[in-house]
């Protein structure tokens, strides 16, 4: 009941977080408000025992996602334009498509149901034989370098992937800057 | 399992019933925290912010997620040092754990693909909002049509 409420609590934070960023126009408030929301939802991953997720979400959702942003930003623009359409449109398609995903949770075991089919298969498999397959105390560690390893090694590709695209992207960016102002001058 | 035995009532019977209301708060309040990050990626114009936007849509379904995990009095998923696992205590499930710390550094990942593209945006068309960008393309398109859209049999 307890745990209930303090989530509760954070979550109202969170929205609170949300809304804000929904309303601010300079762009510098709005990721440090993003920033304030991932250590929020850092938080609440601690009172849902996913120790593991919460400190990475606060080392990349708040420490490396926030310093990336303010990178954009400095290179772009501080300020949004004010909005030029109403929002009453995308109200409507939000409201409809939360009231969709509501009625999909009617059928959802309650939260922490021990006998949900979540809790029934492979978590409890794991939980049991990792001691003697592994002997690492910590069951998350296991199963993300051993048990599914081939997830992780995905994960890898996805990162390196990525970082090639950025680099791509970005990449000489400063030569040509220089050149456009020498054709300027 | 007696999950989903015949006895199970009706769905409108239960949304007035405390303990499924409170089984279920969690969930609905994520759903919130999920549309407020749609509705910014649909209602705002600027990227940046519509990346946020993303961002918090993205840890709304992490958080869902997570919760599907939890077992109540579950502690974390971490053994004794000495590796005497007393068969009293109850785990939390880790599998969804491991699969959302893989979600979070993909999500970085792709994060930082859309801020580089960003980038270049505001180099190639010297805005970032989403309105002016389109009257850049349409415009674009307008000269396009009059210099080669004879040329093309119509217009591009």
């Amino acid at each position: 009941m307890i745990v209930t409420i303090i989530d509760i609590l954070l979550f109202f934070m969170l929205v609170m977080t949300a809304l804000a960023i929904v309303n601010r126009r300079r762009l510098f408030s709005v990721v440090m408000l993003a920033g304030v929301f991932s250590l929020l939802t850092a938080l609440l991953f601690v009172t849902m025992d996913a120790v593991d997720v919460a400190f990475t979400e606060a080392a990349v959702g708040a420490g490396i996602s926030t310093v990336l942003m303010l990178g954009t930003i400095a290179q772009t623009s501080r300020r949004e334009k004010d909005p030029t359409r109403s929002g009453v449109l995308p109200f409507f398609v939000v409201a409809v498509t939360g009231a969709a995903l509501v009625y999909g949770t009617l059928d959802m075991p309650n939260f922490g149901d021990p006998n949900a089919p979540a809790q029934l298969h492979v978590g409890p498999d794991y939980l049991k034989n990792s001691v003697e397959d592994m002997d690492l105390p910590n069951v998350v560690t296991s199963i993300l370098a051993s048990y599914r390893g081939y997830d992780t090694l995905g994960e890898t590709a996805v990162v390196f992937t990525a970082g090639i695209g950025v680099l791509l992207l970005i990449s000489g960016l400063a030569g040509r800057r220089r050149r456009e102002d020498e054709e300027e001058n | 399992m007696a999950v989903k035995s015949g006895t199970e009532p009706a769905v409108a019977s239960h949304i007035f019933d405390w303990d499924f209301v409170f089984g279920h708060a969690n969930y609905w309040l994520f759903i919130v925290l999920m549309m407020t990050g749609l509705y910014i990626v649909v209602a705002r114009g600027n990227l940046v912010k519509k990346i946020v936007g993303l961002n918090i849509f993205q840890v709304a379904v992490f958080m869902l997620y997570i919760s599907i995990g939890k077992v109540t009095g579950g502690t974390a998923p971490i053994f004794p040092l000495d590796m005497k696992v007393d068969p009293t205590v109850v785990y939390s499930n880790p599998l969804p754990h491991v699969l959302i710390l893989t979600a979070i550094v993909v999500g970085i990942a792709t994060t930082s693909l859309g801020l580089a593209l960003i980038v270049r945006i505001k180099e190639a068309f010297d805005t970032i909002e989403e309105d002016e960008l389109l009257l850049i393309e349409r415009k674009l398109t307008a000269a396009d049509n009059r210099e080669h859209g004879p040329a093309m049999g119509g217009r591009a």
